[in-house]
């Protein structure tokens, strides 16, 4: 096991870069401890494939480094980094039985059988497989396929770190969420280093303790569930994470006052400078409340999800969106809203202004 | 317009894949099919559509017998899950291929691709090829093609399953609105209960091939008519318990826990259906109960935490507003509103709800 | 699904029906009617049952045609298909190479099969042709035209250039729909190169090389045109593989019933053989 250092990664497919939209990722630094559970959460095209493929070594970035547990491991190979992945769909052995496709790794490296049985069966009871063990890997579920690959990943004790790559693709939906929590329980059983690749944001924040989102082949923010959802650094977090995402509005600043559609209105944030070719204002739906006065607004429609209402109404310059509790009655026509403050920010060119 | 289905059943071979089914659908709103896989929606939709005869029984359209008539001479529009086009054509080319056929004339033509293109936010992409699209560009496109023709009858099997979660969103938010001003019927299938509630119309629940329940969408929800439609419109699942009624009192079977019950019903053993979001971290509500859980799994989706528990020998799903990361294993108590509670006789009719 | 029934449908097939009466089943039927008869010509036939039937599986004659023919089949198997595999392997897999190995690998297919056998004749000419010169010159008393050993040599390495590249062009198709996740995954458990290719290559290339090994069964158990051009079945019978031998029986000799009773067991061998390989292929696709 290893900590994972990502030093002014950039990375580009084409030979000569004239503007930001050619690098595929770009100025990325990570520091990931030894043992936690990670996870890169972006749409597709965002880079966070690249950014897997450079740290497995299939990749090599133009620029940066790569460090495991300090060293500077960017000229070796994938299997010379010790790094376990497990991809989209399962990858079996598909003539071996279930044991033999867990002991393949272990062979393969001569590690005496004794040691091996222990260690098959080990791994084997912790992924629920070893009633299986003797039985064609091909013959089994996605599922445990699945778990098959997980499992070559965790008999080694070389491995540095453990990668998935969207894992649950193709595990029934019903099934997702038993897979979901083996993953963050056998975390918390071996404490390992891993980093699960999604576009998910129920699998990036249930898996991980730190999520890192990226966005055009940036960082845009790094933090705990709670922090992305409370405190998006970035409009794209904001509308990213959670569902419907944040209401972004465009805003001028004069002096310490945040003006949206005339009025001023109460920030998280007190204002220093304002010098941003673009400035907006961001609340989340669920922090938002019909009021007898505030922002004007007009009631579009309200959708009935049986556990809450999503409310959406227009102002001057743009939708916004709001949850309210199911049995709550929503003005009809024309409302005023009020924002909750310590939820409002305000954002400068798209990343928060502090 | 009106679509009817009378006494349709579907046999193949000895199985019945359509148990006898009336339904009547009705324009200017979506008619939503929900279901798991293999309840039947995809064999519904295809006898609709006249792709596929019924073994017996009849179907109506405008207070005429179709029965039989062949998908040609129907003017039908379907979308599936795969996004179907043609890889040839441009954008433009697809979206008017319907009318090609019929032999509109080209200004006309050029007129209605220009309008569903707008409609669909495809203009700027319309010499585009569909492999140059994202995945919510082709499915948009095919759409587009199932709107230019003005069809008496849209079918729409699962578009959004294959798209990523953000792009689902919003054309979930954008669907409704396309079908308002239509003279035409549109079928919705899904397998998730939370599209059903954001689409809003009318809701049909099936399960096995059997339609369950048919009516407004939020009354389908709130008022199910058996265990089964409530279990077939709840996502994530809803949790199910016996339990005993002696007077006013109704406790559960399993474990002591006992509550105050105004229900006019005879004393005897009953189902409790508890919704997960009528199990929370926090008190809400007149009435509510405390449960201690033992944490399988919490999941965070966005704003609102999953959290997978046992009490019991029972699994049971909780929904709260607000990020909670618990670890595997951890002991908690939770708040069950008893007034959300459905009760249910021994034979899963419904006796009450609240 | 089940789709609507059309009866209409019926008349689309009769055209093929009509077509496969005349190419395959009237034929067919004669060759049975000759089996079990005997005619002197003028249309006159006595019946004789299953005389001829007995008589080929009894002589020597066809024991020995038919030995051979299987002993071809599996030489040419065995050096076919290690040799196709091996070099799909070797073949690139993107670039320019790509195109070019493909039209080079279907070059030999594309021949006509007599000319095929006339090529190798002049080839293997021991005094004017390249190869028997060459091996000639080089101190092998080398003549296909004389020596038995000589002849199937030839015979064997005609038919390997002939057809090892359908065997290539099948199994690099099968290697390229290999995802390279697996080979992704094997690096990263430590698979050694043999270990890459029996536990991943051999295993996903199976339906293919299946394929292969059957279209290759049939292909050479029922050759006729390349050897006959090359060696004409010589020196004496060694090289006169069951078709040859039928056509020698049929035309040269005129024995109509026999041959037709000879053709009938020929055709029922690689029927049988056929299924034989296709129920056992089935049933290893139905236990994975």
């Amino acid at each position: 096991m290893a900590k994972v250092t990502l030093k002014g990664l950039s990375h580009s497919y084409l030979k000569t870069q004239s503007s930001d939209a050619d690098w595929a990722i770009r100025g990325v630094d990570i520091d990931w401890n030894d043992g936690g559970a990670y996870a890169l959460l972006g749409p597709s095209g965002c880079g966070k494939t690249t950014l897997l493929n450079i740290i497995s070594g299939l990749i090599t970035p133009t620029k940066g480094d790569i460090l495991f547990d300090d060293k500077v491991i960017s000229g070796l190979n994938p299997v010379e980094r010790n790094i376990a992945q497990i991809f989209q769909f399962p990858v079996i052995y598909d003539t071996m039985t279930v044991y033999d496709n867990l002991a393949f790794p272990l062979r393969n490296r001569k590690i005496p059988e004794e040691e091996i049985k222990v260690k098959v069966h080990e791994i084997a009871e912790m992924l629920e497989l070893s009633s299986t063990l003797n039985n064609r890997a091909s013959g089994l579920t996605a599922d445990g396929k699945q778990k098959i690959s997980l499992g070559r990943g965790l008999v080694r004790s070389d491995v540095n770190a453990i990668m998935f790559d969207e894992p649950l693709t193709v595990i029934d939906p019903h099934l997702k969420w038993i897979l979901r929590s083996k993953l963050k329980e056998l975390h918390q059983k071996i404490n390992r280093t891993m980093i699960y690749v999604t576009h998910d944001q129920t699998e990036a924040l249930t898996f991980a303790d730190q999520v890192v989102v990226m966005h055009e082949g940036q960082i845009v923010q790094t933090g705990t569930p709670v922090d992305l959802f409370e405190k998006p650094k970035h409009t794209f977090v904001g509308y990213f994470i959670g569902s419907p995402g944040m209401n972004v509005l465009p805003c001028q600043i004069k002096g310490n006052d945040v003006i949206v559609n005339g009025k001023k209105i109460e920030t998280h944030q007190q204002i220093k400078k304002s010098n941003f070719n673009k400035t907006e204002v961001g609340v989340r739906p669920e922090f938002i409340s019909f009021s007898n006065e505030g922002i004007p607004v007009k009631v579009l429609s309200v959708s009935n999800t049986g556990r809450h209402k999503i409310v959406d109404t227009e102002s001057e310059t743009g939708k916004i969106k709001i949850i309210a509790k199911s049995n709550e009655d929503i003005p009809s026509g024309s409302a005023f809203l009020k924002f909750k403050k310590e939820y409002t920010y305000t954002y400068g060119d798209s990343w928060i202004i502090e | 317009m009106s679509l009817e289905l009378k006494n349709v059943e579907k046999k193949i071979g000895l199985d019945t894949h359509i148990y006898s089914t009336n339904l009547k659908l009705e324009k200017n709103t979506i008619n939503i099919l929900l279901g798991s896989t293999l309840a039947g929606k995809t064999t519904l939709m295809q006898i609709m559509a006249g792709l596929d005869k019924p073994t017996s029984g009849e179907i109506w359209f405008n207070n005429k017998n179709v029965t039989g008539m062949k998908v040609q001479k129907r003017n039908v529009s379907m979308v599936y899950q795969q996004f179907i086009n043609y890889p040839n054509f441009t954008v433009y080319d697809n979206i008017a291929s319907p009318l090609k056929i019929t032999g509109v004339s080209s200004d006309e033509i050029k007129q209605r691709v220009g309008k569903v293109a707008e409609l669909l936010k495809l203009s700027g992409m319309l010499n585009k090829k569909p492999n140059e699209l994202s995945g919510g560009q082709q499915q948009r496109t095919a759409l587009a093609r199932a709107l230019v023709k003005d069809s008496d009858l849209i079918l729409l099997d699962e578009p959004l399953a294959n798209l990523d979660f953000k792009l689902r969103e919003e054309l979930r938010e954008e669907l409704p609105k396309l079908f308002e001003n239509r003279d035409c019927i549109v079928v919705y299938a899904t397998t998730e209960p939370s599209e059903a509630l954001l689409l809003g119309g009318n809701t049909a629940t099936l399960q096995e091939g059997k339609i369950i329940q048919y009516g407004k969408t939020l009354d389908t929800y709130n008022k199910p008519n058996s265990l089964v439609s409530a279990q077939v419109f709840s996502d994530p699942p809803m949790n199910i318990a016996k339990i005993k009624k002696s007077g006013d009192q109704c406790s559960f079977l399993q474990n002591d826990i006992q509550w105050k019950t105004r229900l006019n019903i005879k004393d005897g053993e009953y189902k409790v259906g508890i919704r997960p979001h009528n199990i929370t971290t926090y008190k809400e509500g007149k009435n509510t109960l405390e449960i201690k859980g033992k944490v399988l799994i919490s999941e965070i989706s966005g704003s609102e935490s999953l959290i997978h528990f046992t009490n019991g020998n029972l699994n049971w799903v909780s929904l709260s507003n607000g990020v909670f990361q618990k670890n595997v294993g951890d002991e908690m108590n939770l708040y069950m509103n008893t007034d959300e509670f459905v009760y249910f006789d021994q034979n899963e009719r419904l006796v009450s709800n609240g | 699904m089940n789709k609507t029934v059309n009866q209409k449908a019926w008349f689309f097939v009769i055209p093929v029906f009509v077509l496969v009466a005349f190419n395959a089943i009237i034929p067919l039927m004669t060759v049975v009617n000759y089996a079990f008869q005997e005619t002197f010509g003028n249309n006159v036939f006595m019946w004789e049952g299953t005389r001829w039937f007995k008589q080929i599986m009894l002589s020597e004659r066809f024991h020995a045609s038919l030995g051979r023919q299987f002993l071809f089949t599996f030489i040419i198997l065995f050096i076919q298909i290690p040799l196709g595999i091996a070099i799909a392997l070797t073949m690139p897999k993107e670039g320019i190479g790509v195109p070019v190995c493909l039209v080079l690998m279907s070059m030999p297919l594309l021949i006509p099969w007599n000319v095929v056998g006339a090529m190798w004749n002049i080839f293997a000419l021991p005094d004017i042709g390249f190869l028997g010169h060459s091996l000639n010159a080089l101190g092998f008393d080398y003549n296909f035209t004389q020596q038995i050993g000589d002849a199937w040599f030839t015979t064997i390495l005609m038919d390997v250039w002939h057809w090892t590249s359908l065997v290539v062009l099948l199994s690099y198709a099968g290697l390229r729909s290999i995802q390279p996740a697996y080979y992704q995954a094997a690096e990263i458990d430590g698979a050694s190169r043999w270990a890459i290719f029996t536990k991943i290559e051999l295993p996903k290339m199976k339906k293919v090389l299946t394929i292969a090994i059957l279209l290759r069964f049939m292909d050479s158990f029922m050759i006729y045109t390349e050897p006959f051009v090359l060696t004409g079945g010589g020196p004496g019978n060694a090289t006169a593989f069951l078709s040859i031998d039928l056509v020698k029986m049929a035309l040269g000799q005129f024995d109509l019933g026999p041959a037709a009773a000879m053709s009938l067991i020929y055709f029922f061998i690689v029927l049988l053989v056929c299924w034989v390989f296709y129920t056992l292929m089935m049933r290893n696709e139905e236990k994975s």
